[in-house]
């Protein structure tokens, strides 16, 4: 996906270097999602840079005005590239946004010449259209892989049943993102899944999208969508879901009592974001990766750990 | 039953010239979209087959003063399916874009514009926050960004230039 990632200096220390788009959500209400991100990146020599200035990407405007929405867009994308390094997102909707923006900002001169006339007439920059956009599971996944990964497990995470959730924009559309997997069959999260040795449970309708883009709009509808997942989930008994974007969380975590209590049952299923789990694999202290933020708890998940001795 | 004659036989090349909305003419209602649809699959109140053959025949004020045509979730489930490629998602966006011209912007996304005005974000980076960073040890970041109001002022698409101008 995108051209002209910088080559990382061959002294460099890291196994790849990029910037690191937190976007609305993450700072605010996943900072346990950061966390792990920041810690499992330092132990597995990603280094992952800050930009304090970067905004909301782009997307929640997009509905309302297209043009608004690219220019957004290309004021963080500016930012990267004054920097010389690739985006890497921890949110999947910021991730879409971003990539897409790309996509259309590279694919028209005319349309990247008005955009850049008014960057600069407003905010005084200029995208050349040279940054690369990615997801944290894509660089876990391409550029440490399944060797490494493995190779730095400390924990025996067997006892654990997990229920992956891909959510929607870290996989389509593909004429953006390329076929990096087939949307229709994902395979990626179930694969980081097994490689921290916890098993994957598979469950009816888990491509099902969480509903978070209509909770703004209707409430009603977003937590039907999301109670679907947790009913499928709990039929089969995982101990938690495992996921890769902060809005899904926001459906299936922080809006799991209310849907409790619409529905009239109980769940409890903690939900994990990804690096937690590769955290927890790792051997790295569960309250470095934030588990106390979960609101869902997950000290019965965490008794099933057995740590190796050191 | 609609009469024939308040139909616009233009609106949907309107939307065609709208970005995302280029392939709408390229639909046959096959209806592969709204089979998948996970929106659909819990409200009948949204159909995109039914959105797009009404966007066709040009009921052009019933489509922009509706709610279901917010109710697209952007899964890109129908998107990656649909055997004509109208990129649903993005035909909506494009619809969407009409109806707030028109002056159809409903409130929830009206509330969004002057958050993301105010603070260039959606949730606003309190005191709070930056102190919690602080004792996590996370690098600091910028509560406001004015470039939004800029980039939103120049483009007059905020609430109070919409209102008051």
């Amino acid at each position: 996906m995108g051209v002209g990632v910088k080559k990382k200096p061959k002294d460099s220390p890291f196994t790849a270097e990029y910037v690191l788009f937190l976007g609305c959500t993450v700072p605010v209400r996943a900072l346990n999602y950061e966390l792990s991100a920041r810690k499992v990146a330092e132990r597995l020599d990603i280094h992952l840079g800050d930009i304090p200035e970067f905004s909301c990407c782009g997307y929640p405007i997009k509905s309302v005005n297209h043009y608004a929405y690219l220019l957004m867009a290309a004021r963080n994308l500016a930012l990267a590239e004054e920097k010389g390094l690739p985006i890497c997102t921890l949110c999947s909707a910021c991730c879409g946004a971003l990539a897409e923006a790309n996509h259309e900002i590279k694919g028209d001169k005319k349309l990247r010449k008005r955009l850049n006339d008014d960057l600069s007439r407003v905010l005084g920059k200029q995208y050349e259209g040279e940054v690369q956009v990615t997801h944290f599971m894509r660089v876990l996944e391409k550029e440490v892989g399944e060797k490494r990964i493995a190779s730095e497990i400390q924990a025996d995470l067997s006892g654990l049943y997990l229920a992956p959730h891909y959510g929607c924009h870290i996989t389509k559309p593909t004429t953006v993102y390329g076929r990096v997997e087939d949307p229709e069959n994902p395979t990626s999260l179930d694969r980081l899944i097994q490689m921290t040795g916890a098993h994957t449970v598979s469950y009816e309708n888990k491509l099902q999208c969480c509903g978070g883009g209509v909770l703004a709009i209707d409430e009603g509808v977003a937590l039907s969508m999301a109670q679907s997942k947790l009913d499928h989930i709990q039929a089969r008994q995982a101990d938690a879901m495992v996921l890769a974007c902060p809005f899904c969380n926001i459906m299936y975590e922080s809006n799991q009592k209310k849907i409790e209590k619409v529905a009239q049952k109980e769940y409890k299923l903690p939900i994990l974001y990804f690096p937690q789990l590769v955290g927890l694999a790792l051997g790295i202290e569960p309250d470095d990766l934030g588990m106390k933020m979960n609101r869902i708890k997950t000290v019965e998940l965490l008794k099933k750990i057995n740590r190796r001795a050191a | 039953m609609i009469d024939s004659k308040t139909l616009d036989p233009k609106f949907k090349l309107e939307i065609a010239k709208e970005p995302g909305g280029e392939h709408i003419t390229r639909c046959f209602s096959c209806g592969t979209c709204t089979a998948g649809c996970p929106v659909r699959e819990v409200t009948d109140r949204y159909n995109p087959r039914q959105i797009i053959r009404m966007a066709i025949l040009g009921i052009k004020k019933e489509v922009l003063s509706s709610q279901f045509i917010w109710l697209c979730s952007s899964c890109y489930t129908c998107y990656e399916r649909c055997p004509q490629d109208v990129r649903i998602p993005e035909l909506m966006n494009a619809i969407r874009n009409i109806a707030v011209r028109e002056g159809y912007l409903p409130p929830a996304m009206r509330i969004q514009l002057d958050l993301l005005s105010s603070f260039g974000r959606l949730l606003e980076i309190t005191e709070f926050e930056c102190d919690k960073r602080k004792d996590l040890h996370l690098p600091s970041i910028e509560a406001k960004t004015e470039d939004i109001k800029k980039i939103l002022d120049h483009l007059g698409c905020r609430r109070e230039e919409k209102t008051e101008g």
